[in-house]
């Protein structure tokens, strides 16, 4: 008996008998993915090596609708009562109301979706024992406590019309919580080791901030007379623009692990997403100062929002299933030695 | 010792440690707020060289942790084979801590071949005839890795030929919690379930576990996992009870070759190091170690390995990363939006004409 593992690089392959595990992508054509703006990146052939075709990180555990929901909610509810707080500052009482509902009603939501999602509910105040920035979650608890109990308080005593005074302090705090809140979702979804997220940790705030605004700013033109909607109006059409712009980048700069956004379910999610935002984006420019075109371009730049966040949410869970976009872009910083640290193998 | 913190290294004090989400640590539990006079770090040298893939670490592990059956996709109770190979536990779980993978590998044979004759006829004249003939440096070479592979595979059990031109060889590992010096699911966890234990391991407090499922998606190797029908999630401890007695862990205990390795850490990894050396200068030049380096992305595992293929051809992630050494140009950029959110809706009012 020779050989066995004795030659250098070994040429061993996995056996012919059995499921193989050598996998090639192919080269995927987009279609109906990118539309004509910007190319995206093709994928090469890339060969790589897997346990039997298996996952190599954990698929995360996070149900849907409750988690795409909550950073919908959260972002809407954010948006809005920083627009509130500033409406209530200049006088705009109409603006202001819409805006403290829409935060009060969902903050309220945010807590009753984040505690659903638990896998032990009865538990959610354990997420209150400690306080740990390297936690997103944990500091997100801390955010969404004070901003829910802020923009809740403020929304019941605006629907019952007492203290008025107490009404604008309220909204004041909520609107220091409200941007934390709609924009640190961004890096909780990329702080895991979910390849699509993770990748893109610098631009999901971003992404997540525009959503948030183009989703608060459409909420509030629905139920806001078009005379009082101006400020609106300028952030639901501020906010689609940060959106469809960041999330552009997130599709195309991040090579294999952009694939997802453009795959399957969550590829026709974003496809969706993105036309709605433009669209309505758009139709708010043109037609927001009608009655009937603010309700319209609200309601598409707030689906447009809710789409971008399960989207999102999805092309994440895709990007844990197949092996491939945790090996090859290892392997790739690997051989291109682009890693400030060692190589995890010692030979 | 008194004081248990279930703080992340990056939480931990005015003291100024350097490395706090990234890098070499030294002292991994005395960062985690125990006093100097704690345990020694402790972990696993798996040396996948030597397992011959019984899975009695599986099924000690299942016995003394009292883990329900599950199936290879992870489904609890359900009995099921996988139709790959003999592996029907598929991969690391709530479940299952211990996971032991079954690759079958082939080869063509381009090695100069000995010649077989008669018993004890090529102790005389070693029988190989390498291609390049009267070139002495590469004469001597090939026969020198022959006789390495003879004296090899007295004792390797993965050294096997089924054919004249093909050879097949199992690559075997038990794969196991890393109990990483920078760990993802202990970083994330927000209710400090997760926590360092003195002997420098990472393990759950399943009474303070509300199953948000962070660190499920925190892991860079994909280990913890959450029990569906319990909420909780579950995984290796380092039989922290056992150790806690100053017992090994039951799977080390169960281990009939010694390829699940327990002990302090700097001395395992001092025995790998020297194992390694002994494998290369036995020409086994496929060998590895896996997490050995203080120096990679999660500043080394507790629970490292000695592999004799590519990580990904055992499951594992090649370059893993903890997933908070980003965090800080996250929460930059999360500021900086939020900041952005502000400035926008500020410019949105005043830019608007009043009523």
């Amino acid at each position: 008996m020779t050989g066995g593992i004795t030659s250098p690089g070994a040429g061993w392959r996995q056996a012919d008998r059995g499921p193989a595990t050598q996998h090639t992508t192919k080269k995927r054509r987009k279609r109906g993915g990118g539309r004509s703006r910007g190319e995206i990146a093709m994928v090469d052939d890339v060969e790589f090596t897997s346990y039997y075709g298996r996952q190599i990180v954990k698929t995360p555990v996070w149900k849907s609708p409750d988690v795409p929901l909550y950073l919908f909610l959260g972002g809407a509810a954010g948006s809005s009562s920083i627009l509130a707080a500033i409406a209530d500052l200049t006088d705009r009482p109409n603006l202001t109301r819409v805006g403290r509902y829409t935060a009060g009603a969902g903050s309220i939501l945010s807590v009753v979706a984040l505690v659903h999602d638990l896998g032990r509910p009865e538990r959610f105040l354990h997420m209150l024992r400690v306080l740990k920035p390297t936690s997103p979650l944990s500091v997100g608890t801390y955010i969404l406590s004070p901003f829910s109990a802020a923009a809740g308080a403020t929304a019941a005593v605006e629907l019952l019309g007492w203290f008025p005074r107490l009404k604008r302090f309220g909204g004041v705090v909520s609107a220091i919580f409200g941007g934390p809140l709609a924009t640190y979702t961004g890096v909780l979804l990329a702080n895991t080791a979910v390849p699509s997220w993770h990748a893109a940790h610098t631009q999901l705030p971003y992404v997540f901030g525009g959503s948030a605004m183009a989703a608060g700013g459409g909420i509030s033109m629905v139920f806001v007379p078009v005379d009082e909607g101006g400020p609106a109006r300028k952030m639901a059409v501020a906010g689609a623009a940060i959106e469809l712009a960041a999330m552009h980048k997130v599709e195309t700069d991040h090579g294999i692990v952009s694939e997802p956004f453009h795959e399957g379910r969550p590829g026709k999610l974003i496809q969706a997403a993105k036309t709605a935002t433009a669209v309505g984006a758009g139709l708010t420019v043109v037609a927001g100062r009608t009655r009937l075109g603010a309700i319209a371009s609200g309601t598409l730049l707030a689906a447009g929002s809710l789409l971008t966040r399960f989207g999102v949410f999805e092309a994440g869970i895709a990007s844990t299933k197949d092996p491939k976009y945790v090996v090859v872009p290892q392997r790739e910083r690997l051989e291109a030695g682009t890693n400030e640290h060692a190589s995890t193998v010692t030979r | 010792m008194t004081s248990v913190s279930s703080a992340s290294p990056g939480l931990s004090g005015i003291r100024d440690v350097k490395n706090r989400l990234f890098g070499p640590l030294p002292d991994v539990a005395e960062e985690a707020g125990y006093e100097p006079d704690h345990p020694k770090r402790v972990g696993f040298f798996t040396d996948t060289s030597v397992c011959i893939g019984c899975k009695a670490c599986e099924v000690a592990c299942k016995e003394w942790n009292t883990l329900p059956m599950d199936d290879s996709h992870g489904k609890r109770d359900a009995l099921g084979l996988s139709g790959m190979s003999y592996d029907n536990t598929g991969q690391l779980g709530a479940n299952s801590w211990r996971h032991v993978a079954f690759i079958e590998q082939s080869r063509a044979v381009d090695l100069p071949m000995p010649t077989f004759g008669r018993p004890g006829d090529d102790r005389h004249d070693h029988g190989p005839s390498p291609a390049t003939a009267g070139d002495d440096v590469s004469l001597a070479n090939a026969q020198q890795s022959v006789l390495n592979a003879e004296a090899l595979s007295e004792f390797d059990p993965q050294t096997g030929q089924t054919g004249a031109d093909k050879q097949i060889r199992w690559l075997m590992s038990s794969d196991v919690c890393k109990h990483c010096t920078h760990a993802g699911c202990l970083d994330v966890c927000p209710t400090g379930a997760l926590f360092r234990t003195e002997f420098g391991t990472v393990v759950v407090q399943g009474d303070i576990c509300n199953g948000c499922g962070y660190c499920v998606a925190a892991c860079p190797y994909g280990v913890i996992d959450q029990r569906k029908d319990d909420g909780r999630v579950f995984k290796c401890t380092m039989c922290y009870d056992r150790l806690t007695d100053g017992l090994m862990p039951a799977c080390a205990t169960a281990c009939p070759t010694q390829s699940i390795q327990f002990g302090d850490l700097d001395e395992l990894q001092e025995r790998a190091d020297a194992r390694l050396a002994t494998l290369k200068a036995q020409g086994v030049e496929t060998a590895r170690l896996y997490g050995r380096d203080e120096n990679d992305g999660v500043g080394g595992d507790g629970a490292f390995f000695l592999l004799l293929d590519e990580p990904e051809v055992y499951g594992l992630p090649p370059d893993p990363i903890v997933t908070t050494r980003d965090l800080p140009a996250m929460w930059k950029a999360a500021g900086k939006a939020a900041v952005m959110m502000v400035g926008v809706a500020v410019t949105a009012v005043l830019g608007s004409r009043r009523r």
